[in-house]
């Protein structure tokens, strides 16, 4: 099933921790399709042919696509409205 | 600077007739699954295929009348920008000739648009004459979800993306709009005996 | 969640293999000595890359099962049949053997003792390796934080840790331990023989009303089944933890 190859946040934590240079899995993401916040370790990955696609938990928004085209990681931002610290 | 790991070798893929595997490809016996989303849950009364022409003319079709459409079985290669290749699959479905009779021009691309969003764009070209079709069934039976099902776009002389999951739309017109992977940089024909996976090759 | 920052970019490390442990016929505790390992929190994980000699990598992530450690790093890794690095790790790397690591990585499905509790871990096949973590870390701290644990496995062999587990129940009453069967069970077993459902989690978790942190990791089905369970029965969305494995490895 499909369904069964989708994992989460926690799969791209060390891609996040590169990128952002810290941890991030614990950082609370907001859908900017429907106002749903969650920490970043908890929205969906779907891992496709050609890349990542990360979808909020709550509406299935495309938040963020990650590719990898020959040595170039990009990290596309769609619905993700915002990151913030919870503390 | 990266180490060397005593023992370890990549796993043995078997690479095929170069006649049939393009390059950079290897064989797989099984028909893996991928996906940039959920699956839609379509029901077969909901299910409907939208086809329009360059002016914006457009005939559509329910399930029942999609089924009562002239249907052919064919044997093709599929090959995958993840580098595996499936020889002699065998599809039936609805030549996107048949879907364009009675429309006017289609003019010169077409995008595709599927249950779920996804999206991708082809020359008109690559899609008639005989080398396309509205696919409903794999391998002798009813095409599965995780596959596409009800029904998928299938254009196997291209990269497996252009042959969208889940079709809805045909959108034909003048202008080539980029469809989902294509935006993130993917080629925007996709050829594998050109080895055309990202923009710029 | 408490606060996992990492300082500084994640780097690759190299770590040794210091010593192998055949948790059953196919599961190897794999643990490894890594002079720049800054500690770890229960529930992170690493990631390893292999290179071969043609310069070819993979590339895989895998759950800390050790307590926090200021050098040794443990993973458990359960074999994926035709799979790549899986059977290299477990039937051909030796003790000496290096490889490169990153991490850990981890600010979400984490927990520490000061953090408290009760804590209910839910584990399906090899998801209850950053369990263990945590019920290391809880082991070595006097805190008395309660727990029930629930593991999911196929035959009674599949289970892992299980005499750490049945030592650690018997010696704390704060620690309750059940492991489910699902596809055989030997004579004698009077543990549960099903997929974990409703019945299971109102008979053996902890009650909602008592607000536990919970932790469910391992395949995704299992995560998603058993999540969606933990809502039905009143347990806050915020209060449980996923970490997805993705499809059962058959």
């Amino acid at each position: 099933m499909i369904e069964d190859r989708r994992v989460d946040g926690n799969a791209i934590g060390g891609l996040l921790a590169d990128w952002f240079g810290r941890e991030m899995t614990g950082e609370i993401g907001c859908c900017g399709e429907c106002g749903v916040v969650n920490p970043l370790g908890a929205v969906l990955v779907y891992l496709d042919a050609p890349g990542q696609v990360i979808r909020c938990p709550a509406c299935s928004s495309v938040l963020m696509v990650v590719t990898t085209i020959e040595s170039t990681v990009r990290m596309s931002f769609e619905a993700l409205r915002w990151i913030q610290s919870p503390r | 600077m990266t180490y060397v790991t005593r023992g370890f070798r990549r796993k043995r893929e078997e690479s095929g007739p170069p006649d049939r595997v393009p390059p950079g490809q290897y064989l797989t016996s099984d028909f893996p699954v991928l996906s940039a989303g959920p699956t839609p849950r379509i029901s077969l009364d909901e299910w409907s295929l939208i086809v329009s022409d360059r002016d914006g003319d457009a005939k559509s079709w329910s399930w029942s009348e999609f089924l009562d459409l002239p249907r052919e079985t064919v044997t093709v290669d599929i090959h995958c920008v993840t580098k595996w290749s499936k020889l002699d699959t065998v599809w039936e479905g609805v030549s996107v000739d048949t879907l364009l009779t009675d429309l006017g021009e289609p003019g010169s691309h077409v995008l595709v648009r599927s249950y779920g969003g996804y999206t991708t764009n082809l020359p008109t070209a690559d899609v008639t004459g005989g080398r396309a079709w509205v696919a409903f069934g794999y391998g002798g039976q009813a095409l599965a979800p995780e596959h596409g099902g009800p029904a998928r776009l299938l254009v196997p002389h291209l990269y497996f993306w252009k042959s969208a999951k889940w079709v809805n739309a045909l959108e034909f017109g003048d202008f080539d709009r980029r469809g989902f992977w294509e935006s993130y940089g993917y080629h925007n024909y996709g050829d594998p005996w050109l080895e055309q996976r990202y923009s710029g090759d | 969640m408490a606060g996992a920052e990492i300082l500084g970019r994640l780097t690759w490390q190299l770590a040794e293999v210091v010593e192998v442990i055949d948790e059953n016929s196919r599961a190897r505790t794999i643990v490894l000595h890594c002079p720049e390992w800054r500690g770890h929190l229960a529930g992170q994980h690493i990631d390893i890359r292999l290179t071969a000699e043609d310069g070819y990598q993979a590339q895989r992530s895998y759950s800390i099962a050790n307590a926090p450690h200021a050098e040794r790093v443990a993973i458990t890794v359960e074999l994926v049949d035709e799979g790549e690095v899986s059977p290299f790790l477990i039937e051909e790397l030796r003790v000496g053997d290096r490889f490169e690591i990153r991490g850990p990585i981890g600010g979400y499905f984490v927990w520490e003792p000061a953090v408290g509790g009760p804590l209910q871990l839910i584990g399906g096949g090899s998801g209850v390796v950053p369990l263990i973590a945590m019920m290391r870390a809880r082991a070595e701290t006097d805190d008395h934080v309660q727990v029930r644990y629930l593991s999911s496995a196929r035959s009674f062999e599949d289970i892992l840790y299980r005499a750490e587990l049945k030592r650690l129940a018997e010696e704390n009453d704060g620690v309750s331990v059940v492991h489910t069967l699902t596809r055989s069970h030997p004579e004698g077993w009077d543990g549960p023989t099903r997929r974990v459902d409703r019945d299971m989690l109102e008979g053996h978790a902890w009650s909602a009303q008592l607000r536990p942190l919970c932790f469910v990791c391992g395949p995704t089905g299992f995560v998603e089944s058993v999540a969606s369970i933990l809502v039905d029965l009143g347990h806050e969305p915020r209060r449980i933890m996923t970490e997805r494995f993705g499809p059962s490895g058959g």
